[in-house]
């Protein structure tokens, strides 16, 4: 029932563990994933960068509004930090619940707001060139605010 | 008054550096963003930025009061 920030790889697996719940009938869970492109450019690798502290205190936030919001049961969430290569799991968000409806939902909810409010941030290193932040102004060509994972 | 301004991601970039000490008289945290703006370029504005004092997320209004931490977040981009 909180978020993380980790710089370790991320199990789903194994955190499947904490929707645990016997009046649980469904499970819905987001992985994001490190893929090799954006905006037309070839993605080599992504960086990503927090602020642990307040990162976890804004995720454990939206994760008890998600729990006030949506009839589930369960809700955890987790997203790495460092340098991660491509089919990395960079995040990682699950919620049990009775039925499926509130658990896709409550899921993609908190996915939603996280990609909205937590303080992270990811630089794309590119295969040919040089590296940019995403969604910020840079003063170079800007890729879009709307990327996926 | 004495503020400590720390800066991540782009921002630490293009600051050049992590943190840095200012002696200002921006009253709001939003006051002070211009001026940290201005001052290292910073091209985003404040509606897509966020600002955290002394380890809190905190509005651009919130006024500023003396030995404050102000840190700077660029547009987020998790996920």
């Amino acid at each position: 029932m909180s978020f993380q920030i980790t710089d370790e790889a991320i199990d789903p697996v194994a955190r499947k563990a904490e929707l645990d719940h016997d009046s649980a009938g469904a499970c819905a869970t987001f992985e994001g994933w490190v893929r090799d492109h954006n905006e037309g450019e070839t993605v080599s690798a992504l960086e990503y960068e927090a602020h642990a502290a307040i990162a976890s205190a804004e995720g454990d936030r939206i994760i008890r509004e998600a729990l006030d919001r949506f009839d589930v049961l369960k809700a955890s969430g987790v997203h790495r930090v460092g340098y991660l290569e491509i089919g990395d799991c960079a995040v990682w968000v699950g919620v049990s619940a009775a039925h499926r409806g509130a658990a896709f939902d409550a899921c993609r909810y908190i996915i939603d707001e996280l990609k909205q409010r937590v303080p992270i941030w990811k630089k794309e290193h590119y295969q040919d060139g040089p590296s940019g932040w995403i969604n910020a102004v840079t003063g170079k060509e800007t890729p879009a605010s709307d990327v996926d994972s | 008054m004495n503020i400590t301004a720390q800066y991540f991601a782009v921002f630490r970039e293009q600051a050049g550096r992590g943190t840095e000490e200012l002696t200002t008289s921006a009253t709001t945290a939003g006051e002070l963003f211009s001026e940290v703006s201005s001052r290292h370029g910073f091209a985003d504005s404040l509606e897509r930025c966020k600002v955290a004092i002394n380890d809190e997320l905190a509005s651009w209004a919130t006024p500023l009061n003396d030995g404050d931490v102000v840190l700077f977040f660029p547009p987020v981009a998790g996920g």
